[in-house]
C-alpha cells in the first residue's frame, strides 16, 4: 500500500518491566518501529515474544505497578505518549487510538448494554448528547455488519454470539474515527468462517475509514493476506521487519524461518512443525546481553552468546536482528535458503 | 420475574410448613414444664386444670393443627380488623402467650420497633461503610488504608459482639460516661433533648454491630472488587478512554455489586439472629431478649413463633435476594 508515506506512530527504544515479587520479567527490551498513515502493519511472534505487552505499553494499558514502561519516546500526532499526563492519554484511547482485544466474551461489560458500551467513547471523546450518540452508535453497529442494529443497541452482551461480540467490540474501537487501530489476535478467539469473515470487515473497514492498522496475530496465513509490512517479535525484541512480500520470499531471521515452515503449505501436507522451534521463548529476567534466540536457534555461534545483535538492514525497507546477515561476523556462513518446500 | 417470584413463594408454603412442624415437635419433645414457675403451693388437680385451659391435653397434632390456624388465619384477621376496622377475628382464640397470658403477636410487635431500630440501623450503617471501605481497600490494594481496613475486619469479625459489647460498656459507660450502658425502652423520642438520649443510648449497640456487619461485608466488597477489577472488560473501558471513577465506579461496581447485594439481602435475617446476643448485652428488650426469656419460662408458643418469623425471614430474603440478582445480573433470566 502507500509505502513513502508519513509515519503516524514512531515507537523508540521501548521497553516494558514487570517488577513481580519473584524478580523482574523483562517482556519488551528495546522495541522501535514505524506505523506510517493508512496502512496495515502485521505483527507476528509466538506466544510470549512479548506482542500485547509492546502494544498494550504504547497505550499505557498496563497496570503499573507491576508494570514499568520506559525507553521511547513514543511519538503519536506530536505527543510522547510515555510522557503525556492521563488525560491527554484518555483523550488518545478511544478516541485516536482504537483496541480491539483478543477474546470478544470478556471483552464486553456483561451488565450494560452494548448500545451504552459503544456510546460511552462517543459521549466522552465526541461530547455527543445521548440521541446522537445512539444514533451513531446504530449507524456503526450497521456499519460492522450486525443486522437490526438500531434494535440491537438495547440487547446485552451475551445476547450475541463470539463473532457479532467482536463486531461490536471493532464497532467501539472505530466509534471515534481513530487514525490507528491496534487489533490483538481479534480472530484467534473464533472459528475460522467468523475469522474470514471479520477479516474480511476490517479490510473493508480500513478502506471505508482510511485508518493504519496493527494487526497481531500467530497466523501467518492471514498476515500474508492482508499485510502492508510485518514485524516479527521474540524475546521482546523485533527480530525481523519487511514488506511483506520480502518477509515470505527471503526471511533473514532463523526464527522467522522456522515459523514460515510451521505455516500449513496450501498444497500437500501441512508442514510438521521444526525440530528447531522446539521450546519456548525466554522468560528475561534482565535486558538481554546476547541473542535471545540462541538456544533454539540451529545456526548460533560464539558471538551469539556474548552479544545481541542488532537490526542489518538487509534489503529495501527489511532488516533482520541476526549474526548471519554481518559479513565481518558471520563464519562460513551457512546459505540461509528460503524454507520453502 | 414476576411469574419466577410468585412460583417461589408457592413453593416456599410446603418448606415453611414442614420447618414449622420441626419446629412445633422439637419443642414438644424439649424438657421443661410451663407450670414450673408456677407456685408449688398449687394442689394437682389446679394444675390439671391450667392445663386443660392451655390446651396441653390435647395430643400433639390437634395443638400443632391449631397453631396452624391461629397464625395463619386468624391473626391475618386481627391485623386486617384493626386497619379496617372490621371484626371478622371477633370470638376466635389467637396465640397466647403463656407467660404473659396475651397475645404473642401483641407483645411482638410491640418489641418489634427496638430490636428494628437497634439492629436495622446498625445494618444498614454497617453496609453503607463497609461498601466505600471495600472499594477504597480494592483500588488501593496493600496500601496502608487496605492493611488497616484487613486489621479491624479481622478484628470486627473475629471477635463475638458479646466481648465488644462489654468492652464498649466499661470503657465508655462505666469508665468515661458518655453513653448510658442499659437501653431504655420507656424512652419515647418527643424533643430534642429524648431524641439526643435515643441516639446515645442507642450508639453502642448499633456501633458494636454495625462494626461486625461491616467487617463481613466490605470483606466481600473488596474481594468481589478486586475479581472484577482484573477481567477483561475493564481493560476495554480503559482502552476506550473512560477516566479511573468511570471504570472503577461504573464498570467494576456495578458487577461487584451484584454477588454482595446478594449476601446483603441473606444477611439480613441472620442480623436478627445475631443481635439475640447484644439486645442481652445492652438490655434492649426487642426480640432477641423477648426469645431468651421466653425460652426461659417455657412459653412454648412465643418460642414457636418467634422461631417461625426468623424461619419465614430467612426463605423470605432468601427469595429476596434471587429476584435481586435476576434483577442486576442481566445474563440470568428466570423463567
Ligand atoms: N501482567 C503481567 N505480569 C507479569 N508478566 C507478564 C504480564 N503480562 C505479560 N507478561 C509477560 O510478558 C511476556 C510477553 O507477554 P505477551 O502477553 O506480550 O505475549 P504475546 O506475544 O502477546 O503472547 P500471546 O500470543 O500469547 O498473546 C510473557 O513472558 C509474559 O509472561
Ligand atoms: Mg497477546
Amino acid at each position: 500500500m502507500p509505502d513513502g508515506a508519513p509515519p503516524i506512530l514512531e515507537v523508540r527504544d521501548l521497553r516494558t518491566v514487570f517488577r513481580l515479587r519473584s524478580g523482574d520479567v523483562h517482556a519488551v527490551n528495546g522495541v522501535s518501529f514505524d506505523l506510517r498513515e493508512g496502512e496495515l502493519l502485521g505483527v507476528v511472534g509466538e506466544s510470549g515474544s512479548g506482542k500485547s505487552v509492546t502494544m498494550m505499553s504504547l497505550l499505557g494499558l498496563l497496570p503499573s505497578p507491576p508494570a514499568e514502561v520506559l525507553g521511547g519516546p513514543v511519538t503519536f500526532e506530536g505527543k510522547d505518549l510515555l510522557r503525556a499526563g492521563p488525560e491527554a492519554m484518555r483523550a488518545v484511547r478511544g478516541g485516536r487510538i482504537g483496541f480491539v482485544f483478543q477474546d470478544p466474551m470478556t471483552s464486553l461489560n456483561p451488565v450494560f448494554t452494548v448500545g451504552f458500551q459503544i456510546m460511552e467513547p462517543l459521549r466522552k471523546h465526541l461530547g455527543l448528547g445521548k440521541r446522537q450518540a445512539r444514533a451513531r452508535a446504530a449507524e456503526l453497529l450497521a456499519l460492522v455488519g450486525i443486522p437490526d442494529a438500531g434494535r440491537r443497541l438495547d440487547d446485552y452482551p451475551h445476547q450475541f454470539s463470539g463473532g457479532m461480540r467482536q463486531r461490536v467490540m471493532i464497532a467501539i474501537a472505530l466509534a471515534c474515527d481513530p487514525k490507528v487501530l491496534i487489533a490483538d489476535e481479534p480472530t484467534t478467539a473464533l472459528d475460522v468462517t467468523i475469522q474470514a469473515q471479520i477479516i474480511e470487515l476490517m479490510q473493508e473497514l480500513r478502506q471505508k475509514m482510511g485508518m493504519a492498522v496493527i494487526w497481531i496475530t500467530h497466523d501467518l496465513g492471514v498476515i500474508a493476506g492482508i499485510a502492508d509490512r510485518v514485524i516479527v517479535m521474540y524475546g521482546g525484541q523485533i527480530v525481523e521487519h519487511a514488506p511483506v512480500d520480502a518477509l515470505f520470499a527471503n526471511p533473514r531471521h532463523p526464527y522467522t524461518q522456522a515459523l514460515l515452515t510451521t505455516v500449513p503449505k496450501v498444497q500437500g501436507e501441512r508442514v510438521r512443525r521444526l525440530a528447531v522451534i522446539d521450546g519456548q521463548p525466554p522468560i528475561l529476567g534482565q535486558f538481554p546481553d546476547e541473542c535471545t534466540f540462541r538456544d533454539r536457534c540451529p545456526y548460533a555461534f560464539d558471538v551469539c552468546h556474548r552479544l545481541n545483535p542488532q537490526r542489518y538492514p538487509v534489503g529495501e525497507g527489511h532488516d533482520a536482528a541476526c549474526f548471519l546477515n554481518d559479513p565481518g561476523l558471520a563464519p562460513q556462513r551457512p546459505v540461509l535458503e528460503v524454507v520453502d518446500g | 420475574m414476576l411469574t419466577f417470584t410468585i412460583r417461589r413463594l408457592v413453593l416456599a408454603i410446603p418448606t415453611l410448613l414442614f420447618i414449622a412442624l420441626v419446629i412445633f415437635l422439637l419443642l414438644d419433645m424439649a424438657p421443661g414444664d410451663p407450670m414450673a414457675d408456677q407456685p408449688l403451693t398449687i394442689p394437682p388437680e389446679v394444675r390439671e386444670e391450667m392445663r386443660r385451659a392451655l390446651g396441653l391435653d390435647q395430643p400433639v397434632y390437634v395443638r400443632f393443627g391449631l397453631w396452624l390456624y391461629q397464625f395463619f388465619v386468624v391473626e391475618p384477621l386481627v391485623v386486617i380488623d384493626h386497619l379496617f376496622g372490621t371484626a371478622y377475628s371477633a370470638g376466635q382464640a389467637r396465640v397466647i402467650s403463656w407467660q404473659f397470658k396475651s397475645p404473642v403477636m401483641d407483645i411482638i410487635v410491640q418489641r418489634l420497633p427496638q430490636t428494628l431500630w437497634v439492629v436495622g440501623s446498625a445494618y444498614m450503617l454497617g453496609v453503607l461503610i463497609a461498601i466505600p471501605i471495600g472499594i477504597v481497600s480494592a483500588v488501593r490494594q496493600y496500601s496502608v488504608f487496605d492493611q488497616i481496613g484487613t486489621f479491624i475486619s479481622m478484628v470486627g469479625f473475629s471477635v463475638p459482639t458479646f466481648f465488644t459489647g462489654v468492652l464498649l460498656i466499661v470503657i465508655f459507660s462505666v469508665n468515661l460516661g458518655w453513653f448510658p450502658s442499659i437501653y431504655d425502652t420507656q424512652l419515647r423520642v418527643t424533643d430534642w433533648s429524648s431524641f439526643g438520649q435515643q441516639v446515645r443510648q442507642m450508639a453502642l449497640p448499633v456501633f458494636v454491630l454495625a462494626l461486625f456487619n461491616a467487617a463481613q461485608i466490605s470483606r466481600y466488597m473488596r474481594a468481589s472488587m478486586l475479581d472484577n477489577m482484573t477481567q477483561d472488560y475493564v481493560r476495554t473501558a480503559r482502552a476506550k478512554g473512560m477516566d479511573e471513577r468511570t471504570v472503577v465506579l461504573r464498570h467494576v461496581l456495578r458487577n461487584s455489586m451484584i454477588p454482595v447485594v446478594t449476601v446483603i439481602a441473606l444477611g439480613v435475617p441472620s442480623v436478627f439472629g445475631g443481635a439475640i446476643i447484644t439486645e442481652q448485652v445492652f438490655k434492649v428488650n426487642g426480640l432477641g431478649a423477648l426469645l431468651i426469656t421466653a425460652i426461659n419460662a417455657n412459653d412454648l408458643p412465643m418460642v414457636q413463633t418467634l422461631t417461625f418469623i426468623f424461619a419465614v425471614l430467612i426463605v423470605l430474603f432468601n427469595l429476596v435476594a434471587d429476584v435481586l440478582y435476576g434483577i442486576l445480573d442481566p445474563r440470568i433470566r428466570y423463567d
